[in-house]
């Protein structure tokens, strides 16, 4: 069975806000399912004793002190935004009008 | 936007038919000096977008580190709520586009909580216990701030563009989950707002976030759902979001429960949907619909290595747990005598640490209560503010109280003495001095006053000699008026019986 088929893809797609046709559908199924299998022989490699890593470096409890640190200022902060009004991001209408 | 009034039934037939299940998510904004991810301060009421960093903002390339802080906090709201703490968890993403979160993911955690199977227990009004099981409480971020522009109610619906104001983005949240609630019927509204109040008032004691609903800093999703009588099976629920009062977390519970039984007695299934609540119209109204099947991709986040506890480092946490409020009241009424509708009267007029203060500072616990709860409220009241924000001190009222001990003055006195360390014009000495407001202990002038008002009453000065000693008070009330009320009444009686030669 096919870890990836075409529906995961459009549903994936449609979740990250991705247009595909359906040419590139079809496609990326195909890919990601050779990157799927291919990633599925490394758990043929590891056995039961061998726990899910997330995070391959043994590190932990990495904590910063509670200290204020430099902050943008409102003009920086605004610089990259494609628009902006009263010193705020301005976004287009979040619902479709009803 | 057609605004669609729901059929409710009233809160007592729904009781008649159903039982409510509840479960509540709440958001708690922790009080640490910088945010979660970032070192911008967390701070309230700033310039919009000036405390922020690339962090924050979620610009290309930047790297989050956790503030040690708020996972402290964490672990402590953790043991306040008799939960078990994780020995080992991880941050997750949960993916979602929504303009308050720049990231197009909120830093959360997911399959393993830092805290996780609590319970706390609820008292309510009538002293009943209500034990709430905690399913998890987790760390995460919170969002920006939006503002929605254009439509005619500064709704979301309507709008024809939004502002969106990063500040808040990022500071530290505890999300507390928790288990279904089974059990509470026709105590289920009451039941809500008391465990949102308990959860505000343990993340306040506990020092970790100032708690004002009215800021947002404690937020509540309120779960409902209704099961005919006798039923196991739960019915479907609607999360009613951010009820950010405790009023408001009330009166949603029983809004939604009326609005459920309508619902299921027509016979149509409840949608599983979030409700927004509208405090205008006490009611709710759609939201978009949810289903478990929320596909938010949660992964482990990259970026962030685990958090890993010990032992060492939650006992010295849990040292450092102040007494948590329900066993410092019951301690405190035991240890004051007082009963309980008089410790209810001073929970509720929020004078109870005033008092405690008091009594440390050495008056007794009555007196302290008769301060706070008397005078001190009074003038509150009138001012429209709390107590607490009066400036008055426990060694100012161990000083006044010394005073009327001592005789210099009485409780009436005491007030005018009150009035002028308020205004400033020094301790109560000080303005007993200046304001001559000692009480006449001379009896010479009392005399004199006594003289007075008993020729200015022959007739009930006749009554008492004949042994009607009870009309006593008449000629004590003329002396204390002669004497602007600066005579010891209790002295003035006694003189006033050797005067008219009748045995007290």
């Amino acid at each position: 069975m096919a870890e990836i088929n075409r529906d995961d893809v459009a549903h994936l797609a449609r979740l990250a806000h991705i247009d595909m046709n359906d040419d590139e559908l079809d496609r990326m199924a195909g890919e990601l399912a050779v990157i799927v299998d291919s990633i599925k022989s490394v758990s043929e490699v590891a056995g039961d004793d061998v726990p899910a890593t997330s995070h391959p470096i043994p590190l932990s409890n990495v904590f910063r002190e509670d200290v204020v640190g430099e902050t943008l200022s409102n003009e920086e902060a605004l610089l990259g935004a494609p628009d902006n009004a009263d010193g705020r991001f301005k976004v287009p209408a979040i619902l479709d009008g009803e | 936007m057609t605004a669609v009034t729901d059929e409710v039934l009233t809160f007592d037939e729904a009781m008649e038919k159903y039982d409510p299940v509840l479960g509540f998510e709440v958001h708690v904004e922790l009080n640490t000096k910088t945010k979660m991810f970032s070192s911008a301060p967390n701070a309230f009421g700033d310039v919009p977008n000036t405390n922020v960093t690339p962090v924050d903002l979620g610009l290309p390339g930047v790297l989050p580190v956790v503030n040690g802080v708020a996972v402290e906090s964490a672990i402590k709201i953790g043991l306040a709520l008799n939960c078990r703490i994780a020995e080992k968890c991880y941050f997750a993403r949960k993916n979602y586009f929504y303009p308050d979160t720049p990231k197009n993911f909120q830093t959360s955690q997911f399959e393993d909580p830092i805290a996780y199977d609590g319970h706390i227990d609820i008292e309510l009004a009538d002293g009943t216990v209500f034990r709430v099981e905690i399913e998890r409480a987790h760390m995460e971020e919170d969002a920006g701030k939006l503002t929605h522009m254009g439509g005619s109610t500064g709704r979301i619906q309507g709008a024809e563009f939004s502002l969106v104001d990063y500040n808040r983005a990022g500071v530290p949240l505890i999300e507390i989950v928790t288990k279904p609630i089974v059990g509470a019927g026709s105590r289920a509204p009451e039941l809500a707002k008391a465990y949102v109040a308990a959860i505000r008032e343990i993340v306040k004691n506990l020092g970790v976030s100032d708690a004002r609903m009215e800021r947002g800093n404690v937020r509540c999703d309120a779960n409902v759902s209704l099961k005919p009588k006798g039923q196991e099976k739960f019915g479907t629920r609607t999360e009613t979001k951010n009820v950010n009062s405790l009023r408001a977390v009330e009166h949603a519970v029983t809004y939604e429960i009326q609005r459920h039984a309508a619902v299921l007695d027509s016979g149509t299934p409840i949608l599983q949907e979030t409700r927004h609540w509208h405090e205008d119209t006490r009611s709710t109204t759609s939201g978009r619909p949810k289903s478990d099947a929320d596909d938010y991709r949660y992964f482990p986040e990259p970026d962030l290595v685990p958090v890993v506890t010990n032992e060492a480092w939650i006992e010295k946490l849990r040292a450092e747990l102040p007494e948590p409020p329900a066993e410092r009241r019951k301690r405190l009424q035991a240890d004051w005598g007082y009963s309980d509708a008089e410790f209810r009267d001073v929970v509720n007029a929020g004078v109870m640490s005033s008092i405690e203060d008091t009594v440390a500072a050495g008056v007794s616990a009555a007196v302290a209560r008769k301060w706070w709860m008397g005078e001190i409220s009074r003038r509150a009241k009138l001012a429209d503010v709390e107590p607490a924000e009066l400036g008055v001190t426990p060694e100012l009222i161990v000083e006044l109280n010394a005073l009327i001990e001592s005789g210099k003055i009485n409780d009436k006195l005491s007030r005018d003495v009150l009035d002028g360390v308020l205004a400033g014009e020094g301790t109560p000495a000080e303005v007993v001095e200046k304001r001559g407001l000692a009480v006449v202990s001379d009896d010479g002038p009392l005399l004199e006053a006594i003289d007075g008002a008993l020729a200015a009453q022959p007739d009930v000065a006749e009554k008492i000699r004949g042994g009607k000693i009870q009309a006593v008070g008449a000629i004590v009330g003329g002396v204390m008026k002669a004497t602007r009320g600066q005579a010891d009444a209790g002295r003035v009686r006694e003189l006033i019986l050797q005067r008219l030669g009748v045995e007290g």
